[in-house]
């Protein structure tokens, strides 16, 4: 039962896999016309269809910061002709096979410097300030990174976790409630992250000590989690408005460090959030690769029989994880109401739970890849109200869109050849 | 990679050798003993929850201690008067069944939907996606043409079932080319459908001229679907449109080859391709049919009742009831009209339920999840009741990322 074949067995009487990976060819030509097709659009709609004669500014600094970056000030339209050519080019080359195999870097760099076009011709005639976009890009990726480390440490476990979005919602009201009540932020953090872990003690008994399928366990906790938040949302937090006067963190330095310049106000002038995050990662990492903790934990989401034949307690191992990592789906589900907009607000996580869910996907399970998913993704989200704010002519319904864009593009490209954790979703028996 | 399995007790799989009437009946109980005992279960955390959440009724546990008996005669009261009101305006009249079947009838649709997607082993949450998509085609040729009946009625119910088909096959596609799993990508469509949909309101095409809220023009009257009266019972034909697609899904996955492909991609999509089928393909056609039947949904309701115009995030709940009606229905079309029916019930009682006592209309998802929760784990209903497992064939619902 345990036997694994090494090879498929030979002649198919369908010779596309399951899942069907491109071939390498058809892949570099096919990434080599989309770049093309970016500069183009670039070209067209950023630099000769723009006005001539229209600077755009790159603010860097804010005026409160220790040091002072001078402003980056260039004309709109060349950029975009410019980039555009540039993007062009790299495009064909790749098509062509001159830049050999580096996909993924041709075309994100050909994205950043889009991007950077976007940038400038939204903002020809005006200033954008890179530090707010940088800035704002930390702040919202922080619920999508801490989603994403708690589908991390479930899948790296074995256990397929869905319910980052329920677990982020009841850990919002739960914040709210709890806050309001002690008039303490400290009290709502614990009490979100209680809430998240008896969340997760929940999806562990449901797929491990009753084995139910483990995407419809995570469905039925999203679907309870917006049901029973609504409800008393409607039925208590409106009728008593006090208990959800939550109130939110606020932001600190850490001194010395905070007076770098860029860096500084950047990284080390933050709310706890992100501060927590940072330390999420490193310490994630730590613990996962380098502890036996670690080890165990990727061993019963890798090969369960395999643990249990060295005496690691499989069941209780899937437990823990699955705990811990509603405990941080619980920190990222306080942001919400302790730091985004200090009270709660009826389904407000909006989907933010599956994005963290794709940043899982597209980081390969790895910490410091989903982090840097979770970056992508709240840059398009932080890029798309900026872009709301600069007056753009696309209609906002469909800059609001993007985000979700982003994650669908991001899933069907990479999901082939991102590998899940083997056991990953499969019950254990022990025998 | 297929995850845990969902138990399918009931009287299709428990044929082989029981063959006599009395069996037969014996295996239809066993079928319902689960789902019925899931039902009542939800109702009683429901009431729990409607105890607990209600100012009074808490006052008068704060004085427990004083009067005991007061305490528990608030909370018998409040649940009593809950889900008496609930059931008035459901069941209990004849206007309340007819506005039950007129809820049921996108339900059972969009169940379908989800229903037939479980069957080939997909799981469809973007059934609310493709109802918005559904109805805003449905609706823009309802109120932009001026045809006969007899062409327009026809030709809008076309435009929605083919608007939710495009929608659901996009997450097909990309599920057999890419691998990318339909949880993420339906859920991201979900979102994408609601802002498609803010964006066409917006539009002149689409909003009445002078209004400026999120709402479209009503839909012509040559395009809206007859109503029919038995006697003080009165739906539209949607009702019947339901129950031919529950046909049709059947005999599509019980007695065609096609659906038996669907079916085996369903139970092991290796084997099934080992077996010479495209699984890809049946991934594709699932999930073209799945969104066609939620395009339906939103149809039925757009040139039915309760709404003639498209308005922001249109009846995209439905979708996730959906959910809960084709696990309670096991995934198959029989059954998904009975759990369609009986969420019909909740939904039409719920607004008189809210009206009469104040409880907020959200409980009824609060039931539905506490329901889906009892049927998706038999053994946790199983440990409540004392009941041995009975037999039965247990069938995968879903896959995990990446099979």
């Amino acid at each position: 039962m345990t036997t694994v074949l090494q090879d498929p067995p030979a002649p198919l009487p369908d010779d596309t896999p399951l899942v069907a990976d491109r071939p390498a060819t058809r892949r570099r030509v096919g990434f080599g016309i989309a770049t093309i097709v970016l500069g183009l659009i670039t070209l067209v709609a950023f630099g000769l269809g723009s006005e001539s004669g229209l600077d755009a500014t790159f603010v860097f600094s804010r005026a409160s910061d220790a040091v002072q970056i001078p402003d980056l000030t260039i004309p709109a339209r060349w950029t975009g002709i410019v980039l555009g050519l540039v993007i062009i080019a790299g495009g064909i080359l790749l098509a062509l096979g001159v830049l050999g195999d580096r996909i993924y870097l041709v075309f994100g760099v050909a994205l950043a410097l889009f991007i950077v076009a976007l940038l400038a011709w939204a903002a020809r005639g005006a200033d954008v300030s890179i530090i707010g976009l940088l800035d704002g890009t930390l702040f919202r990726a922080t619920p999508l990174a801490l989603g994403a480390f708690a589908g991390l440490l479930c899948e790296r476990a074995g256990v397929v976790n869905i319910a980052i979005e329920g677990m982020l919602l009841t850990a919002a009201f739960v914040a709210a409630l709890t806050a309001s009540a002690a008039d303490n932020t400290w009290v709502g953090l614990g009490g979100g992250i209680a809430a998240g872990a008896l969340l997760g003690a929940f999806l562990g008994v449901l797929s491990i000590k009753y084995q139910v399928d483990q995407i419809i366990g995570g469905t039925v906790i999203n679907i309870f989690a917006l049901g029973i938040t609504s409800y008393l949302g409607a039925r208590v937090l409106s009728e008593y408005p006090d208990l959800n006067q939550p109130g939110a963190f606020r932001a600190f330095g850490i001194p010395g460090l905070e007076r770098l310049p860029l860096v500084g106000p950047l990284l080390f002038d933050n709310t706890i959030y992100v501060f927590l995050m940072f330390a999420l990662v490193i310490g994630l990492w730590w613990a996962l690769f380098r502890t036996r903790w670690g080890l165990r934990v990727r061993a019963v989401g890798e090969h369960p029989r395999a643990a249990d034949t060295v005496g690691i307690n499989v069941l209780r191992t899937r437990y823990r994880s699955v705990m811990l990592g509603g405990a941080i789906a619980g920190l990222g589900g306080t942001w919400f109401t302790l730091d985004a907009t200090g009270s709660f607000n009826e389904n407000m996580t909006a989907g933010k739970g599956f994005i963290a869910l794709a940043a899982l996907i597209f980081g390969r399970w790895h910490p410091v890849g989903a982090f840097v998913a979770a970056l992508v993704f709240a840059f398009s989200e932080e890029l798309q109200t900026r872009l709301a704010l600069l007056d753009t002519p696309i209609p906002s319904d469909f800059l609001l869109m993007t985000p979700y864009i982003v994650t669908i593009i991001v899933v069907a490209g990479l999901v082939g050849r991102s590998r899940a954790p083997a056991a990953d979703g499969e019950p254990y028996v022990v025998e | 990679m297929s995850t845990a399995t969902v138990d399918a007790t009931g009287p299709a799989s428990d044929g082989g050798t029981n063959t006599g009437v009395g069996a037969r009946l014996a295996a239809l109980a066993n079928g319902l003993i689960i789902p019925v005992l899931a039902l009542l279960t939800a109702l009683v955390v429901g009431g729990l929850v409607i105890v607990f959440s209600d100012p009074d009724t808490l006052d008068e546990w704060g004085s427990f201690f004083g009067d005991p008996l007061g305490a528990l005669e608030a909370s018998w009261d409040i649940v009593y008067d809950s889900y008496r009101a609930l059931w008035n305006s459901s069941l209990g009249s004849s206007r309340g069944l007819s506005r039950t079947l007129v809820e049921a009838t996108p339900l059972a649709l969009a169940g379908l939907s989800v229903a037939f997607a479980f069957r080939a082993g997909l799981f469809n949450i973007g059934a609310a996606g493709q109802i918005v998509i559904g109805a805003t085609c449905a609706g823009w040729v309802g109120f932009t043409f001026d045809l006969p009946t007899a062409v327009h009625l026809p030709l809008a119910v076309l435009a929605g079932f083919a608007g939710g088909a495009a929608w659901g096959g996009i997450a097909g596609v990309l599920k057999a080319r890419t691998g990318a799993h339909e949880v993420i990508t339906t859920i991201m469509l979900n979102y994408i459908s609601y802002r498609l949909l803010d964006y066409a309101l917006r539009s002149d095409a689409f909003q009445p001229a002078g209004r400026d809220d999120l709402i479209s023009k009503p839909v012509a009257d040559s395009a809206r679907l007859p109503e029919v009266s038995f006697g003080e019972i009165t739906v539209h034909a949607g009702v019947f449109v339901a129950l031919v697609a529950a046909v049709g899904v059947w005999y599509l996955l019980e007695r065609t080859t096609v659906g038996f492909s669907l079916r085996s991609v369903g139970a092991n999509p290796n084997a099934a391709r080992y077996a010479g089928m495209s699984v890809a393909a049946m991934y594709v056609l699932a999930m073209l049919l799945a969104g066609g039947l939620a395009g339906l949904a939103g149809t039925m309701n757009i040139l039915g009742r309760p709404s003639f115009s498209l308005t922001g995030g249109y009846y995209s709940f439905i979708g996730f009831d959906a959910i809960a009606v084709a696990l309670l229905g096991r995934a198959n079309p029989g059954g998904v009209l009975g759990a369609a029916f009986l969420f019909g019930v909740l939904r039409a009682g719920s607004t008189g339920m809210q009206a009469a006592t104040s409880t907020p209309v959200d409980i009824i998802v609060v039931i539905q999840a506490l329901i889906i929760l009892f049927v998706a784990a038999p053994a946790l209903v199983r440990s409540i009741y004392r009941i041995k497992a009975g037999r039965g064939t247990s069938q995968n619902f879903t896959t995990s990322w990446g099979a």
